[in-house]
């Protein structure tokens, strides 16, 4: 060393100053660094410990069972089945393409479900039961049971599942579950519905989806970070949804669906009593087993490719004009105002003028039917009749009568997507469309044509209403509510409402009864086709709604299926103490609501009311002669103003 | 314990106990050390849930650590001042090799597989370039001359950047801080640290963009703001802060921590062995681990300033302020105060090489301590 002592002492005091300098400032970085200690531990230890307790506490929802839907008699609509699947947990399967190959000898395993459970053994936590197979049958589950003690690992596990025993029969009505969708997580409560992949889309389902649903049950659990299960804390058990006795009878739901076999449209029946629907048909139907599974995008782009819009609830949510289904409220209301008389008749040549028009409204019969009463005129459908009653009665008197049958109000059915279609008077016009009133628009609001829209339900009730004389009721579907843990039962609010449209003269009620038998007992009654051999009075209407202006007088044949008219037909028997409320609605029908619908509603009664099925199987065979009905056509359209 | 030297004697004469003239080793710091990790390993058992075949592992790393220690103090500060340069040399000879053929592990190339043990050259280079440095600066003025400086600027730029390439950050900071603390050591003026700070700020930009890979860029993000990504990167941060902050003042008890023992710590037995102590011995566990911590910097220290050339002082004085950044960047990182920079706690974390460099460094410290000569 060249350096002179002085030098080196000089050298080592200037490092040491800078040692000291260093020394202080570890000093001050542990002071900062237990500032932070402090901070997090002493300051903030209480939100970071409530962290920690939530870190390791986890809260697993046990799912409820969804309540069962019956039918009246108790048969079976919806139920929950368990349905089997076979999981493997990773980390307890010695080998797992050992295991795979053994376990491929004793159930099926396909090729692409060996694959997907390869895939998701790569991406899912060792710990964690994957499905391996699932849906399997009675006779898989027992094999695997025998040869259990050679797959460790290896579980067959039970989830209940939603499935509609009835298939399309009453699908509409008993609507279905599918699986919790981003837009239904919007509007239910979360918490509830932990655990829980399916909810009520459509129909009672959708409709009493917080009866069915019932409570979920929660349990603690201690977990650690990866999610696994350590030990259950403690355990609140579920609370099972409640069940719901309906209304609808099965049989008479599958009659009403023959009956409207592969025709559109919509059948109603209501028990005119008590309001009870004892048949809802929706035609076209569809399984909703499917949408339980979830339906892919093709499926259901399917059915809606069919154009004809089947998940549609004709009966609720289908729009139709009542057409002369009308006549006989229209009739009554004029014989109330004394704009009629019972004897009062009205000649009718084929066509009726009203003051500022050209053209004249029609008559469906081009010649006419002469001089015609209330009950002729019913019977036949006669359309100038009612033009002229129409006229004389008025709007507003009209609508004002017909209201409290519920025409232009939901009827409060308790099921989802009610429509509530349009009772058309001067009020609703000027709101809807602006602009005045026009006596042509009275005239033809007087043959339910025009603005005029009715869904079936709303006719059925109606037309219950009517066989019951004044008596209002409100259809409901939904008869029992039953707990689901204690079996006792809770009648739903059944059409308590005891108010009633009273008459001045309660004979019309009978007159108008007797001109509703009329049209099906007398030998030109429209609805006369369904009139022979009866076991008891049908009291009913046809209707017939056309759907194109064009108004040609070609063959119904080639005018294409769209554009041909709808038929309708309202009923109920026995005429004078009825049992059954009846609405059948064919869209673009083959024949006019004598033709195409009254044969419908004939079955329904026929099997309601005696339980014969000879009609219902002669119509499904084609046996029941239209041909010698005519074709009753409503006033054409473009004579609307 | 410790009977160095009594006061006045210092570069006149020195008197040794037994453990210090026979051994070499320095009592203060061998105690020091010995509790931290005999400490170390209680915290780990308990981190890999009271399993012991693990911990015996590090149990039998601790002990090729003490014996690295005792080895590095038998060889006199002399003698390595004279294998300084080819030390370094070897250093980076391995540094160019694992750029070249290293192996592939952790998406990082940092091993050189010798058959029997992965070797890591950047572990040798913690203490090769402090080395290198000393003897770089130690004959010369003090404060080095700005050329002299610049020399020293290139040899730590060369490793440090070699290392950060790998990528292995923590390391390059740690090499690139041993380095620095030998110039800091040596004087250099405070317009050149001052200048130096500055121009890291502005270069920061430059990392950030050019350098940086893009997990080390998602750390920094993550640790501005870890909420924003709870499940991902954020979430070691916000699970270590959760650990530490449920361990109150006297933690959840030995064994007792639920946070770790639920493996909610990430990395709870390497890098995030803070938040294990945190949890549960508390802050008070933590301020004595701490206060260990600066008693073994302090003492290191305290045998720079006692050393009796600028090469040992320079290199004792880099070792023990290293030591000291091992424990700020993981203290800080784990608590939040730091973006997660991958650095064990020493001698508490579970892990091989890093402990045996440590090791070996106060090894080192102890030699330069015990070779004094009684006479100058």
């Amino acid at each position: 060393m060249s350096l002179s002592i002085r030098d080196q002492q000089q050298d080592a005091s200037r490092i040491r100053r800078r040692i000291v300098v260093a020394g202080v400032l570890c000093i001050l970085v542990v002071a900062g660094l237990m500032t932070q200690m402090v901070r997090l531990q002493v300051v903030d230890h209480h939100h970071y410990a409530t962290l920690s307790q939530e870190n390791r506490i986890k809260v697993n929802a046990i799912p409820p069972s969804r309540g069962q839907i019956l039918d009246r008699n108790g048969a079976i609509l919806a139920e929950n089945r368990p349905s089997y699947q076979l999981v493997a947990t990773p980390e307890r399967v010695p080998d797992i393409d050992t295991m795979l190959d053994e376990v491929g000898e004793i159930i099926e395993i396909t090729e692409a479900q060996r694959e997907r459970f390869l895939n998701r053994l790569n991406n899912s936590r060792h710990f964690e039961a994957l499905p391996l197979r699932t849906r399997l049958d009675e006779e898989e589950v027992a094999k695997l049971a025998v040869h259990r003690h050679r797959f460790p690992g290896l579980e067959v596990d039970a989830r209940l599942v939603r499935h509609y025993p009835q298939g399309q029969t009453g699908s509409h009505a008993v609507g279905y579950v599918g699986r919790i969708t981003a837009r239904d997580l919007r509007r239910i409560d979360r918490t509830a519905y932990r655990g829980t992949n399916h909810i009520g889309k459509s129909g009672i389902e959708h409709a009493y989806e917080q009866v069915l649903h019932g409570e979920v049950g929660v349990e603690r659990v201690e977990t650690n970070a990866a999610g696994r299960v350590l030990r259950t804390l403690d355990r609140h058990p579920p609370r099972s949804g409640d069940d719901l006795i309906l209304t609808l009878d099965i049989d008479l739901q599958d009659a009403a669906e023959r009956a409207l076999g592969d025709q559109r449209g919509a059948v109603v029946a209501l028990d005119p009593d008590s309001g009870d629907i004892l048949a809802m048909a929706s035609r076209p139907h569809y399984d909703p087993n499917k949408f339980v599974r979830g339906m892919s995008r093709e499926r259901f782009q399917e059915l809606e490719d069919t154009g004809w819009q089947p998940l549609i609830n004709r009966p609720i949510r289908g729009l139709y004009p009542p057409a002369s289904t009308i006549k006989p409220f229209v009739g009554l209301a004029a014989l109330e105002h004394d704009v009629i008389r019972p004897d009062t008749e009205i000649h009718c040549d084929g066509s009726y003028h009203v003051e500022g028009r050209d053209e004249p409204f029609r008559c469906w019969r081009d010649w006419g039917h002469g001089d015609t009463d209330f009950v002729r005129a019913v019977a036949e459908s006669c359309n100038v009749f009612f033009y002229d009653t129409a006229f004389r009665l008025g709007i507003d008197r009209m609508s004002a009568f017909l209201e409290p049958f519920g025409f232009g109000t939901p009827t409060r059915v308790d099921t989802s997507g009610e429509r509530s279609g349009i009772l058309p008077n001067r009020d609703w016009k000027r709101r809807a469309l602006g602009g005045g009133w026009y006596h042509g628009e009275t005239v033809i609001t007087g043959i339910g044509l025009g603005y005029f829209s009715t869904t079936p339900m709303q006719l059925a009730r109606a037309t219950a209403i009517l066989a019951n004389q004044g008596r209002i009721v409100e259809p409901r579907l939904v008869q029992t509510i039953r707990d689901g843990e204690a079996g006792h039962e809770s009648r739903t609010a059944a059409s308590t409402p005891q108010e009633r449209i009273e008459l001045n003269d309660p004979e019309h009620w009978e007159l108008t009864t007797e001109a509703m038998r009329a049209a099906v007992e007398h030998p030109r009654g429209t609805a006369r086709l369904i009139g022979d051999d009866l076991d008891y009075s049908l009291a009913g209407k046809t209707g017939t709604a056309q759907v194109t202006e064009s108004r040609e007088d070609d063959d119904e044949e080639e005018i294409p299926e769209h554009l041909r008219s709808h038929a309708l037909f309202i009923g109920f028997a026995p005429a004078e103490d009825p049992e059954i409320a009846v609405v059948v609605v064919v869209e673009n029908a083959e024949g006019g609501g004598g033709a195409a619908a009254a044969p419908v509603a004939r079955a329904v009664t026929d099997v309601w009311l005696t339980e014969d099925y000879a009609f219902l199987e002669d119509l499904e065979a084609g046996r029941i002669d239209e041909s010698e009905v005519e074709d009753e056509e409503e006033a054409p359209m473009e004579l609307m103003p | 314990m410790s009977t160095s030297a009594l006061p006045g004697s210092q570069g006149v004469g020195v008197r040794l106990s037994f453990l210090q003239s026979r051994l070499h080793l320095d009592g203060v710091l061998l105690t020091a050390l010995a509790a931290v990790a005999a400490f170390g390993v209680a915290v780990l058992y308990s981190a890999f849930g009271e399993d012991w075949d693990q911990t015996r592992n590090q149990v039998i790393r601790v002990s090729f650590g003490f014996l690295a220690l005792f080895a590095c103090a038998q060889i006199p500060p002399r003698t390595l001042r004279r294998w300084a340069p080819w030390v370094f040399g070897v250093g980076m000879a391995l540094l160019a090799a694992v750029m070249v053929m290293g192996v592939i592990g952790q998406g990082a190339q940092r091993w050189i597989d010798l058959g029997f043990m992965r070797f890591q050259p950047a572990e040798l280079m913690k203490l090769a370039l402090p080395l290198m440095l000393a003897w770089l600066l130690a004959d010369h003025d003090i404060p080095p001359r700005p050329r002299r400086v610049m020399l020293a600027l290139v040899l730590i730029a060369a490793p440090v950047g070699m290392i950060a390439v790998q990528p292995d950050l923590g390391t390059a900071v740690l090499v690139a801080a041993s380095g620095f603390f030998i110039l800091f050591l040596a004087g250099l003026g405070w317009r050149w640290i001052l200048g130096g700070v500055a121009g890291a700020g502005a270069a920061a930009p430059l990392l950030w963009f050019f350098v940086m890979h893009d997990y080390q860029r998602a750390r920094v993000l993550t640790f501005l703001n870890p909420e924003n990504d709870p499940l991902g990167a954020g979430y070691h941060i916000i699970q270590s802060k959760i650990a530490i902050g449920s361990g109150g003042l006297f933690g959840k008890g030995w064994l007792n921590g639920s946070q770790a023992h639920l493996e909610f710590i990430p990395e709870r037995h390497t890098d995030f062995v803070l938040a294990v102590v945190a949890e549960e011995f508390g802050l008070m566990g933590v301020a004595q681990l701490l206060a260990v911590y600066l008693i073994i910097v302090g003492r290191g220290l305290y045998i720079a300033a006692r050393a009796q050339d600028n090469f040992s002082r320079l290199l004792a004085g880099s070792i023990s302020l290293t030591f000291f950044i091992y424990v700020l960047v993981n203290a800080g990182m784990v608590s939040g105060l730091l973006p997660v920079v991958g650095l064990p706690l020493p001698l508490v974390s579970y892990g091989g090489s890093s402990l045996v460099t440590i090791m070996a460094a106060f090894g080192i410290l102890m030699a330069i301590h015990t070779h004094r000569r009684l006479w100058s």
